[in-house]
């Protein structure tokens, strides 16, 4: 029975496509991977996200065949692919510079790696047709990389690699070069192909954005290790520390200290002065640690007046306005000099704003609007 | 700065009138009636006619040109594989003098390089002729051909050989159908290099060369010795020729193929 | 595998034909000579071992090089004759290499294949062309004699005049591209800058130009002033009995006096002389290929 909601990495039972075991590597003195362990599965578009230099662009040089990992093993379908070279790999990786080859046709890039396998001329044939309509590039066969815009060229690569039906396609920032209305396009293109073809994709990205729109699980990565590895609705609800919630979206951080108060329940005392705040957490905090609430400033309501019944409010200034046009956030000053922000959505014109610059405001968020995280 | 400024062109037009007048009264009297090089007695291409009887010189440059091509084609074959190590070899024993060897050549006299191989040559007792002149231009052309061809690798986006082992191709494969290719005009150029290097070269054939082997330079050298003749005139403007037409045209090649790239480029930003 | 082969071949080639002749030369340099063929006295034998050799080591052609004054007078004629052609080249090819630059974009392709061009064509033509000209009765004093600027002809074939002109005109375009190559660079809104702080036309060159065009300078001083040491060709045709360079020194001690183990120990030298320029050489190269990373 297939279940109505594909999510693989829940069932118990499944069979991963790809595994990382223990996996070190490092380069001379420097570690890029930390002793590393993670699960991808069939069909899934997965996304390997962080900061320039995090390791990730080299999980995916190890998975294509580049690198070989220093310890532990990396399993494709269940079989260490440590002593297969990447011309024998079923992994094909679209490259960022997209290495597109310039004395090649678009017609010739993308049978390349169908030619090498010896296939017979009528397949290959069909074989690159069958990409050209699938990226919509038919028109554009006979020309070289050089002759076609920055979007096509992105799409060649993306056929090319698909072309060998790979059980693994990686993608290496496949969208950085692209101007951002493109990029946006260019998304949903991809989830649509990924659709249809039913291949694995593991991607790599340093857009936040991107990963959370284009993926089925994302891995935060930091210093050569997984931060967290879950759904993008999850990462971003219920980020696992303060690094996963400041890396992804913008977040306030409240720091302060933790005193249950009732079932998952807690009061945080957070300054001098300050009422406590009131938060709901799954997570176990003893009296007096420390600990951080992270809300999501569109979970901060603001308001002229006290909020009757909000579990927690505070008084400040308007220190900032930053107008986004669909929305616009608001950075309050509290009496401590805590900056809080607060984001509503520009329902009104401008001109009929409520507030403004140096008004007095309150700002309000229940028990259960952010998370409280030990670190 | 769009117009010159009256000096700019001073020194422009006097710095290539001193970098052809020679070369122009070098043409113009070869086609000089008279055997006095320096009295003008008509116009006349009898000097070509001499030249072209000349067995010593038609000689003389058949074994130039038959060196020449073997030396260049060994040159690039051997540069393009050091150039290969220097770019991409990564850490072996021995690699500071594999590019000390590598870089050596292109600054040593000719007198000690033309010395040194006579001496190993003698040493391990081959005899002298058009082979090893051609196993001397060999050496040394092979370094001018490393230095052109490793500038071009350089700046190769390795991603493409990448792509190509990522699409099944061994690394012989990679390189025979994606490096090869796009380095191409590089690999020609150093063979054209070590081409004209091995055509000119006097010195380093002097000290290889046997009594069987004569070539075109030396020949040249030992007729010029004794003074300015109009036949060498005639050879000289041939030689020039040659040159002028190849440069002239392979600028021609080159600045096509730039104007048709900037092109396609506009039309593929248009597209977008 | 691959690899090894790879990086074997072409460093076998270097090192047979190019390592070992120079061991081979500095071999001889340590021998006595000898009426025969070849005409040297082996001093090294592998049966008596290295410390045979070490002990019966005699530097005699050395010593015989600083007594003899010829060769001394030849390695100092040739660092003067280099260092002055050296620096009438750069005089000549500067304001060249500046006036290219400062052309009209569209000339540049055409002003580069200019200087080019000659770089092609064989060096030996070239430098026979001048043989045509400063003759006695060559061209330029045709010309001379018939303006009535001079009543004698001038003398200038076969002196040191002619080698320099030789030298200047050969090995210009050497000089022109690198500095051409920095001046290109240059960004022209620094002189605009200067300009616009107070500079004068002629102190913005010298304070912002030549400062900026210093690597492109030293790289073309270096192309011409090593070869130019070694030279042969342009001293045995252009020069005369007077000329003394050690190139043609080493020639017709090889050829004429057929003295190898002194020409081995001419060549010896010559090369120590050219290991300070060529170290420095390499480490402006360096250097300027760092800053531009």
């Amino acid at each position: 029975m297939q279940s109505s909601k594909f999510a693989p990495w829940d069932d118990p039972d499944a069979k991963p496509l790809i595994r990382f075991k223990n996996v070190t590597k490092r380069f001379g003195e420097f570690t890029a991977i930390d002793n590393l362990t993670l699960d991808i599965y069939e069909r899934e578009f997965f996304a390997l996200l962080g900061p320039s230099g995090c390791g990730k662009t080299t999980m995916m040089r190890m998975l294509a065949g580049f690198e070989s990992p220093t310890e532990g093993v990396i399993e494709l379908a269940g079989q260490d692919i440590a002593p297969v070279p990447p011309n024998k790999r079923a992994v094909n990786m679209m490259f960022q510079s997209y290495a597109l080859f310039p004395h090649l046709s678009v017609w010739d890039n993308i049978a390349f790696g169908l030619r090498r396998d010896s296939m017979p001329k009528r397949d290959v044939e069909d074989r690159v047709e069958e990409m050209l309509r699938l990226v919509r590039l038919e028109k554009f066969a006979k020309r070289k990389p050089h002759q076609i815009s920055g979007g096509q060229r992105q799409r060649v690569a993306l056929a090319r690699s698909l072309a060998k039906a790979p059980k693994l396609l990686l993608l290496d920032e496949p969208l950085g070069a692209l101007d951002k209305k493109l990029r946006q396009d260019t998304q949903f293109e991809l989830m649509d192909i990924q659709e249809k073809t039913g291949t694995t994709f593991v991607i790599v990205t340093h857009d936040q954005e991107e990963a959370m729109t284009v993926a089925s699980r994302v891995a935060v990565m930091d210093q050569g290790q997984l931060m967290q590895v879950s759904t993008p609705d999850r990462i971003y609800e219920t980020p696992n520390s303060v690094y996963v919630a400041d890396f992804i979206g913008d977040v306030n951080i409240i720091q302060g200290r933790a005193t249950q108060d009732g079932e998952e329940t807690y009061r945080i005392d957070w300054a001098e002065g300050q009422k406590p705040l009131t938060a709901k957490s799954s997570n176990v905090f003893s009296a007096g640690q420390t600990c951080h609430l992270a809300i999501r400033p569109e979970k901060v309501a603001i308001t002229a007046e006290r909020p009757e019944d909000a579990a927690n409010a505070v008084q400040g200034r308007v220190h900032d306005i930053a107008y986004l046009g669909n929305l616009s956030t608001y950075h309050v000053e509290l009496s401590n000099g805590t900056i809080i922000k607060a984001q509503t959505s520009n329902t009104r014109r401008i001109s009929r704003r409520t507030f403004t610059w140096e008004d007095t405001v309150w700002l309000s968020w229940t028990a259960t609007a952010g998370v409280l995280l030990a670190n | 700065m769009s117009r010159l400024s009256w000096f700019n062109t001073v020194s422009l037009t006097l710095g290539f009138a001193f970098l052809y007048i020679p070369m122009v009264i070098l043409i113009v009297y070869s086609f000089n009636e008279s055997k006095l090089v320096t009295v003008w007695a008509g116009f006349s291409t009898k000097w070509y006619g001499e030249l072209m009887r000349n067995d010593a010189f038609l000689s003389a440059a058949w074994v130039t040109v038959k060196v020449a091509v073997l030396s260049s084609t060994f040159a690039t074959i051997l540069g393009t594989m050091g150039a290969y190590v220097l770019v991409r070899g990564g850490r072996f024993r021995g690699r500071t003098l594999f590019s000390g060897m590598i870089y050596a050549p292109l600054v040593m006299p000719e007198v000690i390089t033309g010395l040194s191989l006579l001496l190993l040559f003698i040493g391990i007792g081959i005899e002298r002729g058009v082979m090893t002149i051609v196993l001397a231009h060999t050496t040394f052309a092979m370094c001018y051909v490393s230095v052109v061809v490793s500038s071009r690798l350089v700046t190769f986006d390795r991603s493409l050989e990448e792509a190509a082992l990522d699409l099944g191709c061994s690394p012989a494969e990679a390189f025979r159908l994606v490096t090869l290719p796009i380095i191409a005009p590089a690999v020609i150029s150093g063979w054209l290099l070590a081409f004209t290097l091995s055509l000119d070269d006097l010195v380093i054939a002097s000290f290889t060369s046997g009594p069987s082997a004569t070539t075109l330079p030396i020949k040249i050298f030992s007729a010029v010795r004794l003074g300015v003749s109009p036949e060498i005139n005639a050879l000289s403007t041939i030689m020039i020729g040659i040159v002028t037409v190849g440069v002239i045209s392979a600028s021609l090649i080159s600045k096509q193929a730039l104007v048709r790239q900037k092109r396609d480029e506009q039309a593929a930003a248009r597209v977008q | 595998m691959r690899r090894f082969f790879l990086i074997a071949i072409p460093y076998a080639w270097l090192t047979v034909l190019f390592l070992v002749p120079f061991a081979i030369v500095f071999k001889i340099s340590l021998s006595d000579y000898a009426v025969s063929i070849p005409p040297y006295v082996p001093q090294f034998d592998w049966a008596e071992g290295i410390m045979a050799f070490i002990r019966e080591l005699d530097f005699e052609n050395f010593i015989f090089l600083t007594e003899d004054d010829l060769y001394w007078k030849a390695y100092l004629s040739s660092l003067k004759i280099a260092v002055t052609a050296t620096f009438l080249t750069l005089c000549v090819g500067y304001p060249i290499a500046y006036g290219m630059a400062r052309a009209p974009e569209e000339w540049r392709p055409t002003l580069m294949m200019l200087v080019i061009l000659p770089f092609w064509t064989s060096f030996l033509i070239r430098v026979y062309a001048w043989m045509g000209i400063l003759s006695n009765e060559g061209y330029l004093n045709q010309i001379l004699l018939w303006t009535g600027i001079i009543n004698e002809p001038l003398t200038i074939l076969n002196t040191n005049t002619a080698v320099y002109i030789g030298i200047v005109y050969t090995y210009l375009p050497f000089m022109i591209l690198p500095v051409y190559s920095a001046l290109d660079r240059l960004d022209g809104s620094l002189i605009e800058a200067a300009e616009d702080l107070g500079c004068s036309r002629a102190q913005a060159f010298w304070l912002v130009t030549i400062p900026l065009s210093r690597p492109g300078i030293i790289a073309g001083c270096f192309l011409v002033f090593i070869p130019t040491l070694g030279e042969f060709v342009i001293p045995s045709l252009l020069g005369g009995s007077g000329t003394l360079m050690i190139g043609k020194v080493l020639w017709e001690e090889f050829f004429s006096n057929r003295d190898w183990p002194v020409a081995s120990a001419v060549a010896v030298i010559l090369l120590l002389i050219l290991v300070i320029p060529i170290v420095l050489f390499q480490r402006n190269q360096q250097k300027q290929a760092e800053a531009e990373q």
